[in-house]
C-alpha cells in the first residue's frame, strides 16, 4: 500500500478501463473496515464476494491483505497468526503448522520442511478518513 | 556411504547425457533428487517414465490414507520432477519395451526414447491367492493409492448396500497385513487377519514377539486366525465375495476380502528384453546395482542382489544413492540388506532389527516380557555379550531409536537397561556412538556425518545440521539424537549449542525470564526494544506472553499482550484442522455435579457441538465458531463455570481416583486434595502445559506418575512424584518426598513449579528439566527443602501471588467489550460464519467433513447452517 497511502476518498472508486470508459471497471476499490477497527500486529479476517482475506496491520500502520486460506492446512485461518518480522520482511506465521509468510508477497520465508506454497496477496490503500480500501479484481 | 565416497577415474567412464528412468515410484524419486542435488554442472538429462498418473508418493504411508491423509499429502517433494528443466516426467504411461541394441525404450502409447543409461526402478506387484475366487468384486490387494481408493470406495458403497457394517477378511499376517486390517477396521469393517503360517509377521517376529503381538491386535478388536489356509472365496448372487472356505474345512462370511500375501518383483521388461533375471524373481544386479547389460541399472524392490529381491523401502533408498553415486562417476557400493523394521499399527508398537532371530552362531538373547502389558523385548547378542546383533520389540518399541545405531558395535551399557520400561536417553548419552552407527535410518545419516558437519562444516545448532546433512529431515524421530550429538561435538570444540530464542532474541528462555523479572518490564515494545531486535515472532512472542503472566502482568487480553498470544490463548479455546475451535470448562479433580453435566450437555445441544470425554477427566466440545465462542462462555460462566485452560501451555487437570470417600482401599481423600491443586494452580503459565494426578492409595488408579507432579496417598501422609509425562516420550515420574501432611505438600508443589517455571527452556516438559538439571532430583529436592539456592522465598512469594491474582479470564472477557471485539468472525462482517466450514454426521455427532465428502453434497449434514436454538 506504500504509493496509495494518502489516497483521497475520491480515489475510492471503482477504476475505468483506459480503452473504453463504458466496460464494466476492471478492478473496484473495496471499503473494508476502519483503519481504528485493526489492531497493531494482529489480524482480522473480511469477506468479500464469498472470499475471505486476511488484513494485517502492522507496527508501524502498514496495512496488508493475504488469503484468508492456509495453503497448508487448508483452513481459512490466516488472520489468526502471529504478526513478527523475519530479518526485515513483515511476516505472519500459520495458527495450524507455523509456516512463516512475507506480508508483502505472500512468498514463504520458512516451509517447516514441506514444498513452499506461498499467500495472494492484494493492494490496500487508506484514504484520508482512515477507511481502509482493497484492490478487488471483478469477476 | 555413497554419500561420502571418493570420485575415481575408471568410474567416470559409465557417465554418459541422458538417463532413462523406468518407474516412479519412491525409490525412483530418490534416485533423481540424489543425481540431481549432486550434479549442478548439469552433466545428466534425467527422462522418468511412471505408469501410474500421479506424483510419485509415499507408500509407506498409504496407510494414513484411511485417516483423512489425501493424495496431496502424500505426495513427495514435487519440485524434484517438476522443476529440474533437465528432468522430463511422463506420467501415466507405462514403457512397453526395451530395445538394447538401439539403447532405446518404447511406450505403450508408442514414444520412443533413447538412452544412454537406463535405470529399472518398476518396484513390484502385490501377489493374489490364485485360489477359486480371488478376482470376485470385492478382492483387493494393498499396494497403492489406486488400490487403497477402490478399496475405501467399495467398502463406502457395499455398506450403504447392506445397510450394516461390513465383515472383512485380509489374507496375509505380515507387516502389511496388519495394515490393512487398521485401515479396514477404521472403515468400520469388523476384521479378521488370516496367516497361513503359525504366527504374525512370521519374517520379523519369534514365536513369543508374534504372541505378544496377537494379544495386542486382538485386544483392539481384530481377530486372528493363523495357521489357516483359504482354499475357495464364494460369490453372492451379484458376483460380490460373500465368504471364504479354509482348508480345516470351515467358512466363514466376508463382505470384502485383501490380500496381503507378498510381492513380487516387476522384472517382466527386463525378462523380455534377455536381461539376466534370478529364478525367484528379480533382475540380478551386483554391489554398483548394475545388471548383466552394464548399459542398465536396476534399483528398489525389482532388484535381486545375492538371491534375494526385498519389499522395503530403505535398501531401495539405498541402491538409488548408489546408482546415482556411480552415474557421477564416483565409485559406491550397496552394502547388502537391512531388514530392520519398525512400524506402529493402531498404536501397536512393533520393530524387528539385524539378526533377530538369533543366528549367528553363540549368539545370546537377553528377554523382557511383560504379558499383562503385551510387552515383548529381546536383544540378540554376541557370545561375550558386549556386540549387540538384533532385536524384536513388542508393545515398546521406543528404544528402537536408540539400539538401532548400535547395530553391530558394542553396547556400552548393561543390556537390561534397554529393555525395561523407563528406558531413556541416559543410557545412550554415556555410551559413545562409533562414527558408522546409523543415526538418521531414513536419510542414512551416520554419527560421524554429523560430528563432521560440526567439525569440519562449521555447522553450530541443529537446524544447521539438518540443512547440512538431512538428518532427521524425514520423519524427525532422530532428532533428540541428533541435538545430543551436536550438543557433546560442540562441546568438544569449546563452543556451546546456541540458546538463543530465535533471530530476534539471544538470550535463553531463562535467561529472558529473569531479564524481564529484574527489569520489570512489563510491555512487548519495552522488553524487544531493550533486548532484542526487529518486532518478534511465532517463537518468542508466545514466550513473552507466558513469562509475562507468570510475573503477573495482568489478563492475556490486556492491551499489547493480547498480540503475543497463540492462536489459541488469543481467543481461549483450542484450534481445530478446520479452524473451528473445541471449549473445555474446567472440573476440577474430576468431580461435576449432575447439574453441570445438564448444562454442559444442553450447551453442546443448542450450538450442536461434538462432545467427548478428555484424557484429563473433562468434557471437551469441538466445532465452535470463532464468532460462538463468547455465547457459549456466557451460557457457561451463568452455570458457575470457568476457563479450563486447555488451549494455554499452563496447568491442565488434576486427575483423580475417587479415593477414600468412596473407594474401599483409598487412605487419603484424592479428590479433595485434587481440587485443592487445581484451584490452587489453575492459570498458572509455565513453559509446556502442566498436569498433575493425586491417587488415594497405592493401587495409582490416577495414573499419578505418568504427571509432572504426581501424588500417591499412602497411611502415613502423602508421596509426592516430579517428571512424569506421557505424550511422545512417556516418562515416569521419580519419587520426590515422602509422608508430606497438606500443607508441606502444597508447599513443595509450589516451589518445584515455579522453579520450573522460572528455569526451563521453551517447550520443555519436566521430564527433560528434570533431566537436564545438574545433580538431578537431588538437586532439585536441595533448591526445594534445603533452599541451597536461597530462592525459596522468592519462590514461595511468586506463587503467593499468583493465587491471589487468579482470575477467571472468560468471566473478565465477557465483561469487557474491547476484549469481545477479537471474536467478530469478519471485521466487516461479525457475526457471519465462515463459508468453507462442513460437517457431516458420525456415530451421532458431528464431525469436518472430508475433501472427498465436500466434493459429494450427498453426504452433508450441514454447511456453517448447524441448528442453533437460542
Amino acid at each position: 500500500m506504500t504509493a496509495l497511502q494518502n489516497l483521497t476518498a475520491t480515489a475510492a472508486r471503482p477504476r475505468q478501463s483506459p480503452t473504453d470508459p463504458l466496460r464494466r471497471p476492471l478492478t473496484l476499490w473495496v471499503r473494508l473496515c476502519a483503519m481504528t477497527d485493526l489492531e497493531r500486529e494482529r489480524g482480522l479476517a473480511a469477506l468479500i464476494d464469498h472470499e475471505q482475506v486476511a488484513l494485517f496491520r502492522t507496527h508501524d500502520d502498514r496495512i496488508h491483505a493475504v488469503q484468508q486460506l492456509d495453503p497448508y492446512s487448508g483452513a481459512h485461518v490466516m488472520s489468526r497468526g502471529i504478526v513478527g518480522t523475519k530479518g526485515d520482511a513483515p511476516t505472519v506465521a500459520s495458527p495450524m503448522y507455523k509456516q512463516v509468510f512475507d506480508l508483502r508477497t505472500g512468498s514463504c520465508l520458512d516451509a517447516q520442511g514441506e514444498d513452499a506454497r506461498g499467500l495472494q496477496v492484494w493492494p490496500i490503500a487508506v484514504d484520508a478518513n482512515g477507511d481502509v480500501f482493497i484492490e478487488w479484481k471483478a469477476t | 556411504m555413497p554419500r561420502t565416497s571418493k570420485r575415481t577415474d575408471a568410474a567416470a567412464s559409465v557417465s554418459d547425457a541422458h538417463v532413462v528412468v523406468v518407474g516412479a515410484g519412491m525409490v525412483a524419486h530418490r534416485f533423481v533428487e540424489s543425481l540431481r542435488s549432486r550434479d549442478p554442472e548439469g552433466r545428466w538429462r534425467v527422462t522418468v517414465i511412471g505408469e501410474e498418473d500421479r506424483h510419485p508418493y509415499d507408500r509407506v504411508s498409504l496407510t494414513s490414507y484411511f485417516a483423512g491423509a489425501s493424495a496431496d499429502d502424500l505426495a513427495l517433494q514435487r519440485s524434484i520432477l517438476d522443476e529440474d528443466d533437465r528432468v522430463r516426467f511422463i506420467r501415466g504411461d507405462a514403457v512397453a519395451r526395451i530395445d538394447r541394441e538401439a539403447r532405446r525404450v518404447t511406450t505403450e502409447s508408442g514414444v520412443s526414447t533413447a538412452y544412454d543409461t537406463l535405470v529399472l526402478a518398476t518396484g513390484s506387484y502385490a501377489a493374489k491367492l490364485t485360489v477359486d475366487g480371488f478376482d470376485l468384486t470385492g478382492c483387493f490387494v494393498y499396494r497403492t493409492l489406486d488400490d487403497v481408493e477402490a478399496l475405501r470406495t467399495f467398502v463406502d458403497r457395499r455398506s450403504v448396500e447392506l445397510g450394516r457394517p461390513l465383515r472383512g477378511t485380509v489374507i496375509g499376517g505380515g507387516l502389511l497385513g496388519l495394515e490393512a486390517a487398521g485401515a479396514l477396521q477404521g472403515l468400520d469393517v469388523r476384521c479378521t487377519v488370516v496367516q497361513s503360517s503359525d504366527k504374525l509377521m512370521s519374517a520379523q517376529l519369534d514365536t513369543r514377539g508374534a504372541d505378544s503381538l496377537r494379544r495386542l491386535i486382538e485386544s483392539r478388536g481384530i481377530a486372528v486366525r493363523t495357521g489357516s489356509v483359504t482354499t475357495r472365496l464364494d460369490p453372492d448372487v451379484r458376483g460380490n465375495v460373500r465368504g471364504l472356505e479354509f482348508r480345516e474345512g470351515d467358512y466363514a462370511d466376508t463382505d470384502v476380502v485383501v490380500f496381503t500375501v507378498g510381492v513380487r518383483p516387476r522384472d517382466q521388461l527386463a525378462r523380455a528384453a534377455g536381461v539376466d533375471v534370478h529364478p525367484r524373481g528379480g533382475v540380478i544386479i551386483d554391489a554398483g546395482c548394475t545388471t548383466s547389460d552394464p548399459r542398465i541399472l536396476a534399483i528398489g524392490e525389482v532388484a535381486n542382489f545375492d538371491g534375494r529381491a526385498v519389499g522395503l523401502v530403505a535398501p531401495g533408498y539405498a541402491m538409488a544413492e548408489v546408482a546415482a553415486t556411480r552415474l557421477l562417476g564416483s565409485e559406491a557400493t550397496f552394502p547388502g540388506y537391512d531388514d530392520s523394521t519398525k512400524l506402529k499399527l493402531n498404536g501397536v508398537d512393533v520393530a524387528s532389527f539385524g539378526d533377530a532371530f538369533a543366528q549367528t552362531p553363540g549368539a545370546l538373547d537377553v528377554v523382557y516380557a511383560d504379558p499383562v502389558a503385551g510387552v515383548y523385548k529381546k536383544l540378540v547378542l554376541s557370545d561375550d555379550a558386549k556386540t549387540l546383533l538384533g532385536g524384536i520389540l513388542v508393545g515398546d518399541a521406543s528404544a528402537y531409536g536408540m539400539l538401532r545405531p548400535l547395530l553391530g558395535g558394542p553396547l556400552g551399557a548393561d543390556p537390561a537397561a534397554y529393555l525395561m520400561p523407563e528406558v531413556t536417553g541416559d543410557a545412550l548419552a554415556n555410551a559413545e556412538l562409533p562414527d558408522e552407527a546409523l543415526v538418521c535410518s531414513c536419510n542414512s545419516v551416520t554419527a560421524g556425518t554429523i560430528r563432521c558437519a560440526v567439525t569440519d562444516e562449521g555447522c553450530t545448532d541443529v537446524a544447521g545440521v539438518k540443512a547440512c546433512t538431512r538428518a532427521g529431515a524425514a520423519c524427525g524421530s532422530c532428532l533428540p539424537l541428533v541435538k545430543k550429538l551436536v550438543g557433546t561435538e560442540l562441546a568438544r570444540s569449546g563452543a556451546t549449542l546456541s540458546t538463543a530464542l530465535c533471530e530476534h532474541f539471544t538470550h535463553s528462555r531463562a535467561q529472558l525470564f529473569d531479564a524481564v523479572r529484574v527489569s520489570g518490564l512489563g510491555t512487548f515494545s519495552a522488553i524487544i526494544d531493550r533486548f532484542g531486535t526487529g518486532r518478534g515472532c511465532d517463537i518468542c512472542k508466545p514466550v513473552l506472553a507466558s513469562i509475562l503472566s507468570s510475573l503477573g502482568h495482568g489478563h492475556v487480553l490486556d492491551g499489547e499482550n493480547a498480540t503475543l498470544q497463540d492462536t489459541n490463548d488469543h481467543v481461549m479455546a483450542n484450534i481445530q484442522k478446520d479452524g473451528s475451535y473445541s471449549v473445555v470448562p474446567r472440573i476440577a479433580g474430576g468431580e461435576i455435579t449432575p447439574e453441570g453435566l445438564l448444562v454442559i450437555g444442553q450447551v453442546a445441544k443448542d450450538f450442536g457441538l461434538y462432545t467427548k470425554i478428555t484424557g484429563g477427566q473433562r468434557i471437551d466440545m469441538f466445532g465452535a465458531r470463532l464468532e460462538q465462542l463468547p455465547e457459549i462462555w456466557k451460557r457457561l460462566v451463568d452455570a458457575g463455570f470457568e476457563s479450563g485452560h486447555a488451549y494455554g501451555k499452563s496447568l491442565r487437570t488434576v486427575k483423580s481416583c475417587v479415593g477414600s470417600t468412596w473407594c474401599r482401599y483409598g487412605v487419603q481423600d484424592s479428590v479433595g486434595m485434587a481440587v485443592q491443586l487445581e484451584l490452587r494452580y489453575r492459570g498458572l503459565r509455565s513453559p509446556h502445559k502442566i498436569k498433575l494426578g493425586v491417587s488415594g492409595c497405592a493401587r495409582e488408579c490416577a495414573e499419578a506418575r505418568g504427571k509432572d507432579v504426581g501424588v500417591i496417598a499412602t497411611e502415613a501422609g502423602w508421596n509426592m512424584y516430579v517428571g512424569g509425562n506421557g505424550g511422545f516420550t512417556p516418562r515416569h515420574a521419580v519419587l520426590f518426598a515422602e509422608g508430606l501432611d497438606d500443607a508441606g505438600l502444597l508447599q513443595a508443589i509450589d516451589r518445584v513449579l515455579m522453579y520450573y517455571i522460572r528455569t526451563a527452556d521453551r517447550l520443555q516438559r519436566t521430564a527433560p528439566w528434570l533431566e537436564d538439571m545438574g545433580g538431578g532430583v537431588e538437586a532439585l529436592r536441595a533448591v526445594v527443602f534445603d533452599d541451597s539456592l536461597g530462592i525459596v522465598e522468592d519462590l514461595d512469594a511468586a506463587m503467593a501471588q499468583h493465587v491471589d491474582a487468579y482470575e477467571d479470564e472468560w468471566k473478565a472477557t465477557l465483561a469487557d467489550p474491547e476484549k469481545l471485539r477479537r471474536f467478530a468472525s469478519f471485521v466487516n462482517a461479525p457475526t457471519t460464519a465462515d463459508p468453507s466450514l462442513a460437517y457431516t454426521s458420525e456415530r451421532g455427532q458431528a464431525r469436518p467433513a472430508t475433501a472427498q465428502e465436500r466434493e459429494n453434497p450427498r453426504v452433508l449434514i450441514a454447511g456453517t447452517t448447524l441448528a442453533v436454538r437460542r
